[in-house]
């Protein structure tokens, strides 16, 4: 039985983290339809900044919850003006054309972002400081569940629950939802509809960033490519759980991340993907919008 | 009127022959091909051998050549891809290479070999160190001046055993070539021995982002020791979360992770890792010469398999003086049968082609360094 709470616990811990990064997708999903394949990217951008943010912020010997929050802020206003420049440069010129077209314009802004940090920073990894504080009270449970572990469930349960307040009840919530309904209706009636899809993109990479920093610092090492298979993984949870619906993502990557940890656990971790992938196929043939997705009816 | 052409050119390939083969009697070089990566993302494999093999040839022909011919070296660059290998292979045999150093990486070695086979050409790779290159029989000429991956399998077990004492093993890696196949002879080795029992034996996947899960499967499984084949990354995020699930069993893993990043990234928790590596040769007077030499000429430190394509050169030079000719079933002979001086100490090769005298080590990291510890 503790076996299975171990197993749970790493599932949970793989499921947050997922989740933190699908949130993201989701919601530039939920709003434009496009899937932002750079996303992963912003997630590795926001983690060398908080890498170097924090190296610095050391340096000058504050106490490591100061560091902690001061470089979770400046990952992810960095990562945010990242994100608010891509989508001037990639997106925002394509917002007429076919759908395809920013996809590709997505993959090759990923492409782009990956090699940029690999000239820019270094091909090797480099190590990440453990940012997050040993709890005293986790000490009898530390071989079953670690702080990071808990601080990344929070925070993405947190997350998800702010982001669900923030579309449901603001103003800016209500235009981001008349943007994702019709943007040429919105328009008509004086929603800045670019200024709202430039919001998006900023929450979302920021998001990522908050993310790169709580998991880099959980594995302890970092490299320019690992937004690729990590974004990979979270938009597999975010179609799992519906593209397009918060609470969907964090679902989904729960249900993706415990998959992975029972099949590794009672069967074997060279099938863990198999057992992953297996499952997203059996739920897309029987709820083709995923698990939380609403069926989008095609505007004719 | 056939037969009238035909003699008319015998007898003027005979004629040319005789021209060219006259005045050339007392200096015919002998030509060696030295194939591998000399461009591309793996140039730093194949860039020091080549180097290498430059300051040995420069060294025989300031002193006259072997048995009194000039070296003469036929470069060829293979960016360790096999598909350009095979032309590489191509070019160097019609160049007329008699011996081919190289190539550097086991898939491009291996593309190439039956080309070499063919035409009766001795090859002696610095790198490749896939097992079924020497093992499967099939490559008569072909030597090697590196251990082969499964030599580092054996080190691994045998230290598992009866160093480390551990009944109970878990063997793990990285679902890739490398990492796998050093662990299916691990398995073997362990299964074999009648000593210990494999508890686990599963591939991780690279760059996932946790792997607690497998962590808990390893501390159910009761294993005493942990052996890994793979590379640094996973290698450090496995060990970082087997300390943090408080799992404090020793790490037993290969070349791949004896890198000093592996120490850099995983930190306090690389302490006490047990990695096999090349045997340190760094106080042997030759290697000491060759290395100095090296940076001499080029203002750096040599780089990978340096020691290894200056030991590969010292050993074929010395067989085709030894054979007295170049031709491959003689240099074989020679290989096999004298030993050298190399960098590495005195080496000869066995019926295979593996080399006797060049092995690995087991290392430790020992505050924030792998210290050889056998």
């Amino acid at each position: 039985m503790e076996y299975f709470f171990e197993l749970l616990f790493s599932g949970l811990t793989r499921g947050s983290i997922y989740a933190l990064i699908a949130l993201g997708y989701t919601m530039v999903y939920g709003i434009i339809g496009l899937i932002n394949f750079a996303h992963g990217e912003m997630y590795m951008i926001g983690a060398f900044t908080a890498l170097i943010v924090s190296s610095v912020l050391t340096i000058y010997g504050l106490p490591l919850p100061a560091i902690l929050v001061l470089t979770a802020l400046a990952a992810a206003v960095w990562a945010g003006a990242y994100g608010f420049t891509v989508e001037r440069l990639a997106y925002r010129p394509l917002r007429n054309a076919p759908r395809l077209a920013p996809l590709i314009s997505a993959i090759g802004m990923s492409i782009f972002l990956q090699n940029y940090v690999l000239l820019a920073q270094t091909p090797d990894f480099v190590p990440f400081p453990t940012l997050i504080p040993e709890f005293a009270f986790l000490e009898p449970y530390g071989g079953i569940v670690g702080s990071s572990d808990l601080v990344i469930l929070a925070v993405s349960t947190l997350v998800m629950a702010a982001l669900t307040l923030l579309i449901k009840y603001t103003r800016i919530g209500k235009a981001m939802r008349a943007t994702a309904q019709d943007q040429k209706m919105a328009l008509l009636v004086g929603i800045n509809v670019d200024r709202i899809i430039s919001l998006t993109f900023v929450v979302g990479s920021a998001l990522a960033a908050i993310g790169g920093l709580l998991i880099a610092s959980h594995i302890g090492q970092i490299n320019f490519a690992i937004g690729f298979l990590a974004g990979i993984k979270a938009f597999t949870a975010a179609v799992l759980g519906g593209i397009g619906s918060i609470p969907g993502a964090v679902l989904g990557s729960f249900v993706l991340g415990l998959t992975e940890a029972f099949a590794t656990g009672y069967v074997s971790s060279d099938y863990e993907d198999v057992f992953a992938f297996s499952l997203l196929v059996l739920i897309l043939i029987f709820r083709p919008a995923g698990l939380l997705g609403k069926a989008a009816v095609e505007k004719v | 009127m056939s037969h009238t052409r035909h003699f008319l050119l015998g007898l003027a390939a005979l004629a040319l022959s005789v021209c060219t083969a006259n005045p050339a009697r007392a200096a015919e070089p002998i030509r060696i091909g030295v194939a591998g990566a000399h461009s591309g993302d793996l140039a730093s494999y194949g860039l020091p051998t080549l180097q290498a093999v430059r300051l040995v040839v420069e060294e025989i022909n300031a002193k006259g050549g072997i048995n009194g011919a000039p070296v003469e070296l036929l470069v060829e660059d293979d960016g360790c891809k096999p598909e350009i290998a095979t032309n590489s292979a191509t070019k160097l045999v019609s160049g007329g290479a008699k011996a081919v150093i190289g190539h550097i990486c086991s898939g491009a070695t291996r593309a190439a070999l039956p080309i070499y086979r063919a035409a009766k050409v001795l090859v002696i790779s610095p790198s490749a160190t896939t097992p079924a290159l020497t093992q499967s029989g099939e490559y008569p000429y072909f030597f090697r001046t590196i251990a082969a991956d499964n030599t580092q399998a054996a080190n691994q077990v045998e230290f598992a055993l009866h160093t480390l004492n551990a009944g109970k093993i878990a063997v793990l890696h990285d679902k890739g070539d490398y990492g796998k196949g050093l662990a299916e002879y691990a398995q073997s080795l362990i299964e074999q021995s009648g000593k210990a029992q494999v508890v686990l034996f599963e591939g991780i996947t690279p760059g996932a982002v946790d792997y607690s899960a497998v962590v808990q499967k390893i501390k159910r499984s009761g294993a005493e020791a942990v052996l890994f084949g793979g590379y640094h990354p996973e290698a450090s995020k496995l060990v970082g979360q087997m300390r943090q699930k408080r799992l404090a069993i020793p790490f037993v893993s290969d070349d791949g992770v004896k890198d000093d990043t592996f120490i850099k990234v995983a930190g306090k928790d690389a302490e006490g890792v047990y990695a096999t590596g090349p045997t340190d040769v760094s106080t042997n007077p030759l290697t000491k010469a060759y290395r100095e030499k090296f940076r001499q000429a080029e203002g750096t430190d040599p780089g990978a398999f340096f020691d290894n394509a200056v030991a590969a050169a010292l050993a074929l030079t010395n067989a085709i003086a030894k054979a007295g000719s170049a031709d491959p079933e003689a240099v074989a002979y020679a290989l096999r049968t004298e030993e050298v001086a190399t960098p590495f100490g005195a080496i000869k090769f066995d019926t295979r082609g593996e080399p006797v005298g060049i092995g690995f080590s087991i290392y430790q990291v020992n505050n924030g360094q792998f210290v050889q510890v056998r």
